[in-house]
């Protein structure tokens, strides 16, 4: 990642500050590790209870492939537009980081309200996540991913207040860049969720 | 408006919890009429509370600890003397759904709220100061790490006076701890403070992990590092990967229980199995999670006692990366029972054989330490003896228990109670107590009584083995775990053996609060002026006791392992005395404490099924987090001259005492 191009005051000298922007990228990175231990928790505890429909139904009943593809493509777009506003950051261009950010919230609400779409449609016809195990590990693997998409919108829009207010600066930059990677994460995990519980599902 | 709370919800029929809550009540309104009456609220909020000071935290971490310790220990001699009580047709004097709670409290307590805050707290105490930094890589979170596990432990100690807390043996295994089975708020109180603190955990985890790798100072490299820091490193690792799947395993308990889903329900295609292999795939990590430190503790004293250089330290330090690998493949020797069939039993059974190996090493490398080493019988000397000992012992009943057709007679059994107890007493407990004697100095400043040190691992040692040698012999006699009451009365006289076995342990835990008073009152005689009271080895000890809030005035450079040691035998004098420089220092935030709090409402409020309070909570939680996100002053440097100053300072006590 871009740790080399960060700066921070020259008041200190840097065996000082031991890199403070560095050593926060890299202790974001170990958190994101441990979050998707989280989700290979909870991939595998969809691959368990994949099979416990109890007569409820199966994957192949419910899952609306276009809808999904839809989504997905919005939010495979918005990272690319979120790479855009990283670029954007490095040239010190701050009015272009804020519209890239903005499309790319955009792309993440069409994602959002695709998923909940679907969620509604289904428990409205009655396969709500108590229906079956099946479906409890289904809403809450492909749940969880859209609560940390969530997160990542709130924290889109206090960083556009923070791009307005503080400008690009030493706090924000590390911020913006953990934030790309927080972003890129939740793409890949949508990834194999896509693969795995959909694209499998049907099959 | 207060969801299922109600005014029943406290009980006040049961006498014992209700003379224990008043206890608590006169405690807690003498300690903040104490403090009123001193003016100290003020200095406690700005000094301790708000401080981001990783040793600061380290001595609360331990404060929490000792007290959990007491609630935990009654728990235990609670639960020895209703089982020395009723054999036969007696029934004792606790009802089963208390005895419940009791054991279940007991477990959750000794783990989640003593041994790991000791060990946290241990980490927090010594790792920066080892590698030569001034904090840890991310101070603000750190305190915000104890917070969350502070109010964790509020949250415990609420369930005793207001509702209940689980019945369901420290795991909550599922489906008893399902809504079906468990409808009351006991698994509810379980959960969230589990939750709360787990997540804490998985914070400083992280927080430490990012120090070591990233915050040693000039010419620290990996394998220039103390053990005591390894063993942290591992115990971080192992807290990054497993602790976010407690994280996931208690989120599915709670949504199962909360919108009845079905991830461990008997039916609807809910599998209950899938609960326990979670819980361990946790589980597991988490006994190395506390062992692992403790380990590093015994290095360090063996290593400064015996004035030598620990035996084998690469070899050390291998074994220790080895058990943070193996502890991930083992987790299913905690359930051969499940009938997972002989060929996977087969390789738990193997792996978890294969651990004892570096162990093997480890215990080798101790023991060749001491040999032909001037071994002085220090009370942490003691502590490590005895735990070598123990442990050892502790170490060959889990290689029987990991024996799947031996572990088919033996589950359930109190051999497994006898087993946990053998290596937790003797290996976490010991190594915490070694540790806190060992670097009690350097977090205030003088040294503990050596005499009450030693009558306290005097009455551990032994008692710990009066109380659980008889539990390995009426295993034999086919006595279970969690059991309230029994009908074989010839059980009882070991029964009772066990009982006089947790009244030496409490005993010990008298001497350890005699050595606290005594040490205190006598620490003008036993001040370590010098801040290195031990001739010791490793990098903590070059700076003054208890250390500066900068931990170092000029950072240290090291060349060797033990590089302080080497430095004193060369006893060169400081050649160039480089000029003191401005000291990059966080500020202290309130952001920590008043998260906290309002996590500590959300958990309430969910246990109580009381939505718009943890609504509030919420809402309470994001602003506070957003007033710090916003907030941008949140470093300072120390001038120079302030530095200059303190140092001189502490340069003229040692002259004064020379």
């Amino acid at each position: 990642m871009a740790t080399d191009t960060l700066h921070h005051g020259a008041t200190a000298e840097p065996h000082e500050h031991h890199d403070a922007s560095g050593t926060k990228l890299f202790g974001f990175w170990v958190y994101l590790m441990s979050d998707l231990v989280i989700f290979g928790s909870l991939f595998a505890t969809y691959a368990v209870l994949m099979k416990g429909t109890a007569g409820g139904p199966t994957g192949a009943d419910i899952f609306e492939l276009p809808l999904i593809l839809f989504g997905t493509f919005a939010l495979l777009i918005s990272s690319f537009t979120f790479g855009m506003g990283v670029l954007a950051m490095h040239a010190n261009r701050v009015g272009q980081v804020k519209v890239w950010l903005i499309i790319t919230f955009l792309l993440g609400l069409c994602f959002l309200g695709m998923e909940v779409y679907e969620f509604q449609h289904l428990i409205h016809e009655g396969y709500g996540p108590d229906r079956s195990g099946f479906l409890s590990a289904f809403f809450t693997l492909v749940g969880t991913h859209g609560l940390h998409v969530t997160f990542g919108m709130i924290w889109i829009l206090v960083m556009l207040v923070q791009l307005s207010t503080k400008g690009l600066n030493a706090m924000t930059r590390p911020r913006i860049l953990c934030l790309s990677l927080f972003w890129h994460f939740l793409d890949i995990v949508w990834i194999c969720v896509f693969s795995f519980v959909y694209l499998m599902g049907v099959l | 408006m207060f969801g299922k709370l109600t005014l029943e919800s406290i009980p006040y029929h049961e006498p014992i919890i209700m003379v224990v809550a008043a206890f608590m009540a006169i405690g807690g309104i003498a300690l903040f009429g104490l403090i009123t009456y001193y003016r100290k609220w003020g200095w406690l909020w700005n000094e301790w509370f708000t401080s981001v000071d990783h040793k600061k935290l380290g001595i609360m971490y331990f404060i929490v600890a000792l007290v959990m310790l007491l609630r935990g220990f009654s728990d235990a001699i609670m639960m020895r003397t209703q089982l020395a009580m009723a054999a036969g047709d007696a029934a004792g004097y606790l009802p089963p759904e208390h005895y419940d709670q009791i054991f279940t409290a007991h477990g959750v307590i000794m783990i989640f709220f003593v041994a790991m805050p000791m060990v946290i707290g241990l980490m927090n105490l010594v790792v920066p100061l080892q590698i030569g930094a001034r904090d840890v890589a991310f101070p603000f979170l750190n305190n915000l790490s104890f917070w969350l596990f502070a109010v964790s432990a509020i949250l415990v100690n609420i369930s005793l006076v207001v509702g209940e807390f689980a019945k369901t043996g420290w795991l909550a295994y599922a489906p008893l701890s399902g809504i079906e089975f468990s409808p009351g708020v006991g698994v509810d109180y379980w959960i969230w403070a589990l939750q709360i603190s787990g997540i804490g955990t998985t914070l400083t985890g992280i927080n430490f992990f990012v120090t070591i790798i990233k915050m040693r100072t000039k010419g620290m490299t990996m394998f220039r590092m103390p053990i005591f820091t390894w063993t942290s490193l591992c115990a971080n690792v192992l807290i990054i990967a497993s602790f976010p799947i407690l994280t996931a395993t208690i989120a599915l308990l709670t949504l199962d229980r909360y919108l009845g889903m079905h991830f461990f329900t008997n039916d609807f295609g809910g599998n209950m199995m899938m609960y326990v292999n979670l819980i361990w795939a946790w589980g597991h990590p988490e006994v190395y999670i506390l062992i692992l430190p403790a380990f590093g503790v015994f290095s360090e004293v063996i290593a400064t006692f015996a004035r030598k250089r620990l035996f084998g330290y690469a070899t050390m330090v291998w074994a220790t990366i080895s058990i943070t690998l193996l502890s991930f493949v083992v987790w299913l020797h905690h359930f051969f029972t499940m009938g997972a069939g002989a060929n996977v039993n087969a390789f738990f059974g193997i792996m978890t054989m294969i651990i004892a190996i570096p162990t093997g090493v480890k215990v080798f490398n101790w023991l060749f330490t001491m040999f032909r080493g001037s071994l002085e019988l220090t009370s942490p000397v003691l502590w490590t003896l005895g735990f070598i000992i123990t442990f050892t012992l502790g170490g060959m009943t889990g290689v029987m228990l990991a024996v799947p057709a031996a572990n088919f007679v033996l589950h359930n059994s109190l051999f497994v109670i006898a087993h946990f107890h053998n290596v937790i007493i003797g290996g976490v407990v010991f190594g915490m107590m070694a540790g806190l004697t060992y670097w009690f100095p350097k977090a205030f400043g003088f040294t503990l009584s050596e005499k009450w040190g030693k009558r306290s691992f005097w009455c551990w040692f032994i008692g710990f083995y009066v109380a659980f040698m008889p539990l390995y012999v009426l295993a034999f006699f086919g006595a279970v775990r969690r059991m309230q009451s029994y009908p074989n009365t010839e059980w009882q006289p070991w029964m009772i053996l066990a009982w006089v076995g947790a009244v030496i342990i409490m005993l010990g835990i008298v001497c350890t609060i005699i050595q606290f008073w005594v040490s205190i009152r006598d620490r003008k005689q036993n001040a370590d002026v010098t801040g290195d009271p031990w001739n010791g080895r490793t990098l903590e000890w070059s700076t003054s006791s208890p250390a500066p809030f900068y931990n170092f005035a000029r950072l240290p450079e090291v060349g060797d392992i033990d590089s302080f040691w080497s430095q004193k035998q060369r006893s060169e004098e400081q050649l160039e005395e480089a000029p003191y420089t401005d000291i990059h220092m966080p500020r202290n935030t309130v952001a920590g404490p008043v998260i906290s709090f309002f996590a500590l409402v959300i958990g309430f409020a969910l246990v109580w099924h009381i939505w718009w309070l943890a609504a509030v909570g919420a809402v309470g939680v994001f602003v506070s987090f957003m007033a710090r996100v916003f907030n941008d002053d949140i470093d300072y440097y120390v001038p120079a001259a302030e530095v200059e100053r303190i140092e001189r300072e502490h340069q003229q006590r040692v002259e004064a005492q020379a």
